[in-house]
């Protein structure tokens, strides 16, 4: 019998469940490694050689050379485990946030100053398709 | 005896800790953030605390996916800082109360929520934002503190009701302490944000303020709302208000609203901040 999944309507979204955690193992373990100064120093030097060290597909592994962030979600990435990428790369969460809406970094933090992405309109893909403001 | 006193909820946006670590707490973009929380730093230095009962979320820190713990609560001594990626925050080691955790454990266990016991870990800006909001930056925290750890990474979480559930439970372990320790519960994350993909920025400022409404009134039928719906109202981040539930559910019925505060934005994130106090606890002690 097939699993309560409500949460597929939601435009722009997805959400990190059963599948997806299974799906992204190897990928978030690599993203958690990135908790240590000497990985991530080892990763910046030589993302390839790095890379190698983990089990993950060679669609992921681009997403991660691409800074690909819905690339990353699609493959089974978990935005609080690719965080420790935007750190690494020393970006801060609101510009990899705004990366993945497609804004601008300045145009987002507008975005943001002024109430931030309505829910009007962004809650059902019936009313939106492609989740943008 | 051991009495809860009062609760406190407050989301935990990490760049409020790095605004605040890099000094940049009076910039105009951050200055009405910790505006926010001037009466509760003067509150909660009346109040004075023995412990507090913090419950947060590990943003895939001390959890990575080798283990999910869907509630996990903290007994052990001492608690060092995560380095989420940026290296640790400086601040200062976190203080358990190891007997009273044990306690709590012992007693909620044998109602039926089959918690996690961690004795080591290192805690991260779920946890240490909120001590920050409140204390400002000691050279240690000026009380104890029992992380309570709930799963809001991955779906399914445990449900509102759950959340709530647990709360009364623990509202009764605390009630049958002992020592007289004067005990506070904490409720973090929240309120509504989404972290990721195109609809990341997402604000709800109708459900939010709805939300802290019923929390202060009418916390029972708000354990009703399903976790789709935080999804879809407050953003897929925006499921962490669960945790709130546990701190409304360990304080009485009737509650005194000491302090509101909300503000957007703190980088991706509505900022939201309530201070409850017990009535019936109070006027017992």
């Amino acid at each position: 019998m097939a699993l309560d999944k409500p949460y597929g309507d939601i435009p722009g979204t997805t959400i990190f469940d059963s599948m997806k955690a299974r799906q992204g193992y190897h990928l978030n373990q690599f993203f958690h490694s990135l908790m240590k100064d000497e990985n991530r120093n080892r990763f910046l030097a030589d993302e390839n050689a790095y890379l190698d060290e983990w089990p993950i597909s060679s669609e992921q592994r681009q997403a991660v050379l691409d800074r690909d962030y819905n690339r990353v979600i699609e493959l089974g990435g978990n935005v609080y485990f690719f965080a420790k990428l935007f750190f690494t790369d020393e970006q801060s969460f609101e510009i990899g946030a705004a990366q993945m809406t497609g804004m601008e970094p300045a145009e987002y933090r507008r975005m943001m100053l002024s109430g931030g992405r309505p829910a009007a309109g962004n809650r059902y893909t019936k009313e939106k398709n492609d989740g943008q403001n | 005896m051991a009495r809860i006193s009062a609760g406190v909820a407050t989301s935990h946006v990490p760049a409020i800790g790095a605004a605040l670590d890099l000094g940049k707490s009076r910039e105009d973009y951050w200055a009405p953030v910790f505006a926010g929380y001037d009466f509760s730093k003067q509150w909660i230095a009346d109040e004075k605390p023995d412990v507090i009962f913090l419950v947060y979320n590990d943003h895939a820190s001390a959890f990575d996916l080798k283990m999910i713990p869907t509630f996990a609560i903290g007994c052990g001594e001492r608690y060092g800082i995560a380095d989420e990626g940026w290296g640790a925050r400086p601040v200062p080691d976190v203080i358990g109360h190891p007997d009273l955790a044990w306690h709590i454990a012992h007693s909620v266990i044998l109602e039926g929520f089959d918690l996690t016991i961690i004795n080591e870990m290192d805690v991260d800006h779920g946890l240490t934002v909120p001590l920050s909001l409140m204390f400002g930056q000691p050279d240690a925290w000026p009380c104890t503190v029992i992380p309570f750890a709930v799963n809001v990474v991955i779906y399914p979480q445990p449900s509102g009701r759950r959340c709530f559930e647990l709360g009364r439970a623990i509202r009764r372990a605390v009630d049958s302490f002992d020592e007289d320790l004067n005990v506070q519960i904490w409720g973090t994350g929240g309120m509504s944000h989404q972290l990721q993909g195109p609809r990341a920025g997402l604000i709800n400022r109708d459900f939010d303020t709805a939300f802290l409404d019923r929390l202060v009134k009418d916390p029972d039928s708000l354990a009703d709302i399903p976790l789709v719906e935080y999804m879809r109202e407050a953003g897929s981040e925006g499921v962490e208000l669960i945790m709130w539930l546990i701190m409304r559910g360990a304080l009485d019925a009737e509650v005194l609203e000491r302090h509101r505060f909300y503000h957007v934005p703190a980088s991706n994130t509505a900022v939201g901040h309530l201070i409850l106090e017990n009535k019936e606890s109070r006027s017992n002690s």
